[in-house]
């Protein structure tokens, strides 16, 4: 008979959940309340609610392991650091988008609330102990996003862009469930560490269970946009708002990481031969196809979509390692990768406004002559995507490559950086449109001053990652080694 | 042939059977009412498996509530499905042929003996007594109660994200506000004529549109 007791013990790991709902819930209510015009309170109640969660959450940093909820929530020391992570992607990705949703009216409680429930769906997903939370929080992290990119109902783009995402991501989701199924099937169990101790002995059924994999696989590859499931990600990063874009292609990155270590590292580990082939398949599909398409784009959004395919290349091919010390460079990969995305789109924002959007290539042109500084932002974060350094996209590329190649994937290393010299070529083509040509139209920088200081702030953490790895470095391998 | 097998093959074949004519009957009205008779079908499945309270469940909600709703907004909507059905039979070879190719391709993985129920541990045959209703109740509100919670956020997401994306306030749109309707008082409705006692027969004017009755 089951008897669970419930006590502040048991749910005190899971605070930090708690209270983002909580406070998505209050919004939900007060926004009612708040007439259009002040529509800023309700930003700042978003901002305040993903601040103060952030709090919450970087208070259980350091905290031992604790499984509760019956083994359906897990807090280790690698989601205590993502979740943090997380919540202040997301912080950033509302700064910088505040402007642009209020030139195009979309800065409604509707969009602010969801970004806190996509938020919510992440936190969840990065501290599953269990399939079916991982599913629930994927899931919640979904719907959120088809609904934000939907909110935008005056654009045939982007209605276009929400339908094939959630076409699409309801497609991998059925792929992901059918493999789940497969692999309860297979060991009698949903429970991530009891799936691990099934398939480590004998009594489980491993053909079943391999045939779970490639589903679960299949479904990872589509949620990530790797080669060959990446048909989503150019359409929809460029059909979504840029707020929307962003919001996408930051945060979820993280979660995904999670999502990807739970399932294959913890649960599947037993089976890791069956998966590290066709994870370092698909890395070397989307680094190949990510760098040489990007080439032929003139859309910047469409451009960072093709690099942001190139880029979960990179990083399946950390987690294709399969080794400590890959899982460690995959999650450095993962958490700088974010901060750039957030400075690349930053910049997007930074020069779009009411009736403008600064989205082609040909925007950039002439930015060193109209601001030094922006431009040199904008340099440091191409550098960083790119892998030249000092900016720490060449550290995360490096390490990543090197566990790749401790892990026997020689020809994966030595194709990714042939790839990775393809890549340089579009990035450093908006380099030299910034800086080497003349303007061609007006440039204007509308932004308050607390997105542009963000920005800049961006920009210097990318530097200085790049400069002293070592700490968040660290962080990684200990908190990746205290995790498995 | 066991009674529990013999219920099986009967359950799936009607299962099968009316899915294949939800799909190919001409009249949507027709469809529904075989999607009626499908999800029927896969409740006696569920039986057998059982999931006595998820069969009940699948006929009242389903059943009972969805395919209900369904009816209407099909009678409601004018959609002429013979246009969206064009192309189906010139089609149809293409598909029967890739079908057929699929299903020769699943029968060669599945046949080799490695799927089935043969590799899948059997569910313990239940206790005398056991209640599927009361199990289920205990674990959903125990140890699933964070995965039960879960749902009902991704629900709520689900409203608000409805909500978001079919409301459009309509500024020609008239409505009653109650606010305003209870807020009326006797000073806004009411208007006191004087009238003089003339002695004249003749009758008072009309009181204008919209005087309270006397």
């Amino acid at each position: 008979m089951n008897t669970a007791t419930f006590s502040l013990a048991t749910v005190a790991p899971a605070i930090p959940e708690i209270a983002l709902l909580a406070c998505v819930s209050a919004l939900l209510l007060v926004d009612l309340f708040v007439p259009d015009r002040e529509k800023h309170l309700s930003f700042w109640l978003a901002i305040a609610s993903l601040a103060g969660t952030a709090v919450l959450a970087g208070a259980t940093v350091g905290n031992a392991t604790a499984v509760t909820f019956h083994g359906m929530f897990v807090s280790d020391p690698m989601s205590q650091v993502l979740k943090v992570a997380a919540l202040g992607a997301s912080a950033v990705t509302l700064v910088y988008g505040r402007l642009y949703l209020e030139a195009r009216s979309l800065l409604r409680g509707e969009f602010l609330s969801l970004a806190l429930f996509a938020t919510l769906g992440m936190m969840v997903m990065i501290s599953a102990h269990h399939f079916l939370t991982l599913y629930l929080g994927l899931e919640l992290l979904a719907l959120s996003l088809y609904a934000m990119v939907a909110l935008q109902r005056d654009s045939a783009r982007a209605t276009e862009a929400a339908m094939k995402y959630f076409v699409l991501g309801a497609l991998a989701s059925g792929m992901l469930l059918y493999g789940l199924s497969m692999l309860y099937g297979a060991t009698g169990s949903l429970d991530i560490a009891r799936v691990a101790a099934s398939l480590g002995g004998a009594g489980a059924s491993q053909t079943l269970a391999v045939f779970g994999v490639v589903f679960v696989v299949a479904g990872i590859a589509f949620k990530l946009g790797a080669v060959p499931f990446h048909m989503w990600i150019p359409d929809v990063y460029h059909g979504a708002a840029t707020p929307a874009t962003l919001f996408i292609g930051a945060a979820p990155k993280i979660a995904a990481f999670a999502f990807v270590i739970r399932l294959l590292a913890q649960a599947l580990g037993g089976l890791d031969h069956d998966w590290q082939a066709m994870l370092a398949l698909l890395a070397a599909a989307s680094i190949g196809l990510g760098n040489l398409v990007a080439i032929a784009q003139t859309n910047l959004k469409r451009m960072l979509a093709y690099s942001t395919i190139s880029h979960m290349g990179f990083l399946l091919m950390g987690l294709a390692a399969g080794t400590t010390n890959g899982y460690a460079s995959a999650m450095f990969y993962v958490l700088t990768y974010v901060l750039m995305t957030l400075g690349a789109f930053g910049m997007i924002l930074l020069l779009s406004r009411a009736g403008f959007e600064a989205e082609e290539l040909e925007d950039f042109r002439g930015l060193n002559r109209k601001s030094r500084w922006y431009a040199f932002v904008m340099l440091v974060v191409v550098f960083s995507l790119a892998g030249i350094p000092p900016a720490v996209g060449f550290l995360a590329k490096l390490a990543v490559l090197q566990a790749a190649f401790e892990a026997g994937f020689g020809w994966l290393v030595v194709f990714a950086v042939l790839m990775s010299v393809v890549g340089a070529f579009y990035y450093l083509r908006l380099v030299k449109l910034m800086y080497m040509d003349e303007p061609a139209g007006e440039i204007t920088i509308a932004p308050r001053a607390d997105a542009r200081v963000l920005l800049s702030a961006n920009a210097l953490a990318v530097l200085a990652l790049g400069i002293v790895p070592a700490p968040l470095m660290d962080l990684c391998a200990r908190a990746i080694t205290a995790s498995l | 042939m066991t009674p529990v097998l013999a219920d099986f093959l009967a359950s799936g074949t009607i299962l099968l059977a009316s899915a294949l004519l939800v799909i190919t009957a001409r009249n949507p009205v027709h469809a529904a009412l075989w999607l009626v008779l499908a999800f029927f079908s896969a409740s006696c499945l569920w039986l057998l498996a059982y999931a006595e309270f998820l069969a009940v469940a699948l006929v009242l909600v389903y059943v009972g509530a969805v395919m209900v709703l369904f009816l209407f907004v099909v009678m409601m909507l004018d959609i002429n499905f013979e246009r969206l059905r064009q192309g189906m039979w010139r089609n149809l070879p293409v598909a029967l042929a890739v079908g057929g190719l699929m299903a020769l391709q699943m029968f060669l993985v599945l046949g080799t003996g490695e799927f089935g129920a043969g590799q899948v541990v059997a569910p313990p045959a239940p206790a005398p007594g056991y209640s599927n209703t009361r199990e289920l109740g205990l674990l959903l509100y125990t140890d699933y109660v964070y995965p039960f919670e879960l749902a009902a956020v991704v629900l709520l997401v689900a409203i608000v994200a409805a909500i978001a994306l079919t409301l459009r306030p309509r500024k020609a749109s008239r409505y009653q506000d109650p606010a305003v309707q209870l807020a009326a008082t006797k000073a806004t409705r009411l208007r006191v004529l004087k009238v003089p006692p003339a002695a004249a027969p003749a009758p008072a004017e009309a009181p204008p549109a919209g005087e309270a009755p006397r």
